[in-house]
């Protein structure tokens, strides 16, 4: 029998190790699995890599994970943060790198990783700072910089119902990485507000396909909202 | 010299969204652009987050946290609006889906190249989410920005110095002093705001600028349409 559920925030995140490379859902807090991340604070694990489109914020989540500085380094397409921030003055002592990729092209590198693309060439950032060197080639006239996939040892995400065989629905906007992140990694570990019984999903609504997930947590939002 | 408010920036932006545009509006003044558009023209707005539809912000009591723009704000979703992932999102984007993104600049050139995404400031990092991909996506790229900076200096140039966002990409801006458009021959000026001189325009921007004729505005407003 298939049952991807996790009895425990402890049992969904055991195995991260140290030099991991973490895939993290979310567009500021809609979507941000920020339960699993604050679990791997009681795991003795460090010199993670993550990859978000955020910094994270409130002290919660990712935020607080790079404030007891187990990030070494974040893959980011927008790493705003108040400048006193924990995660800034990191940032300015050198313990926390950060590499800015495009927002598409950080989706799109994962994409790649999930669907056993070896490169692709876009547009975007062509002529600027962040294509520094990598090769640009020219197709019909237009000139597109070559982008390698970005593969997670994990992809934590955060969805609003799963079943056990780990199909995923989201509630509105808190959609945005999580399909692409749960592709992209080896293991991926959902976060999610309740389950629902396996068939009760419309099969035509499943948004994330339970193959690509791989654990599933159940974090009741009332329970969420105490902690 | 009077030139444009913040809403007249944006009350003009929105007179050229044609019917049946898909737009995406930048993080702050061109947000203003969807309070203006005319009753009888329906435009999707589209938000890198993953929205289709963008409508008004919503009462207190009914904003969700998870149901927001690219600026993190609240917001809601028209009838007909529709959610997807980011993957999705930037494919509509890159792919020249969205007929026209308005964004804010920091400098715009003669050339088209834009500037709005990172200054020289190296005590924090860079901060480039989705202006890079609107850039070389949009099928227009409208740039909406003070004329001149803070001290006074001109952010229309013959090249830009800040870090570029996308080379050639900018199609038309709008500042508080003029419309003016990015053709092949470097800025060519739509329209002045009311109370602004040739002169005064001119000592407002550091590149060269052509004036249309009477006739040319209407036809420049038009070739905003695709």
């Amino acid at each position: 029998m298939i049952d991807k559920r996790s009895p425990s925030l402890a049992a969904a995140v055991a195995g991260v190790a140290d030099g991991d490379t973490i895939l993290v859902s979310g567009f500021g807090m809609a979507g941000a699995p920020n339960a699993l991340l604050e679990a791997l604070l009681d795991l003795d694990v460090r010199d993670l890599i993550v990859a978000s489109n955020n910094i994270g914020e409130d002290g919660v989540g990712l935020a607080k994970l790079i404030a007891a500085g187990r990030v070494s380094h974040l893959i980011c397409s927008f790493p705003r943060a108040d400048t006193d921030s924990p995660g800034m003055t990191l940032y300015r002592q050198g313990k926390l790198t950060i590499e800015v990729v495009p927002q598409g092209t950080l989706s799109e590198r994962m994409r790649a990783a999930g669907a056993g693309i070896g490169g692709f060439y876009t547009p975007t950032s062509v002529g600027t700072d962040l294509c520094a060197g990598k090769e640009v080639r020219t197709f019909d006239g237009r000139d597109y910089v070559l982008e390698r996939p970005l593969p997670g040892d994990w992809a934590f995400v955060k969805a609003a119902v799963a079943d056990r065989w780990g199909n995923l629905i989201y509630s509105k906007a808190a959609r945005n990485f999580a399909p692409t992140m749960a592709m992209a990694a080896r293991t991926t570990v959902a976060e999610v507000d309740a389950v629902a019984e396996l068939g009760a999903l419309d099969p035509e609504h499943i948004v994330t396909p339970g193959i690509f997930v791989d654990r599933v947590v159940v974090l009741p939002a009332a329970e969420r909202r105490a902690a | 010299m009077s030139g444009f408010a913040r809403d007249q920036m944006a009350a003009r932006v929105a007179r050229d969204i044609p019917d049946g545009a898909y737009v995406n509006l930048g993080i702050g003044l061109p947000e203003l652009v969807a309070n203006h558009m005319a009753a009888d023209r329906e435009a999707v707005f589209h938000s890198e987050n993953g929205l289709l539809g963008l409508g008004p912000e919503p009462d207190a009591a009914a904003r969700d946290p998870d149901l927001i723009n690219a600026g993190k704000k609240p917001v809601t979703l028209v009838p007909g609006g529709a959610i997807f992932h980011h993957t999705d999102s930037f494919a509509m984007i890159r792919g020249g889906h969205i007929d026209i993104c308005v964004l804010g600049a920091y400098q715009v050139a003669a050339n088209g190249d834009l500037a709005n995404w990172a200054t020289f400031d190296r005590t924090m990092p860079p901060c480039v989410g989705g202006a890079m991909d609107l850039a070389v996506g949009a099928a227009k790229v409208f740039a909406v920005m003070q004329h001149t900076d803070k001290a006074g200096g001109p952010k229309l140039l013959e090249r830009c110095t800040y870090p570029l966002t996308g080379r050639g990409v900018v199609d038309r801006i709008y500042t508080n002093l003029a419309v003016i458009d990015v053709t092949g021959a470097g800025f060519a000026v739509v329209e002045m705001a009311p109370g602004v001189t040739r002169d005064q325009l001119h000592d407002a921007t550091g590149a060269a600028l052509a004036f249309a004729d009477q006739s040319a505005p209407a036809q420049a407003m038009e070739s905003a349409t695709r």
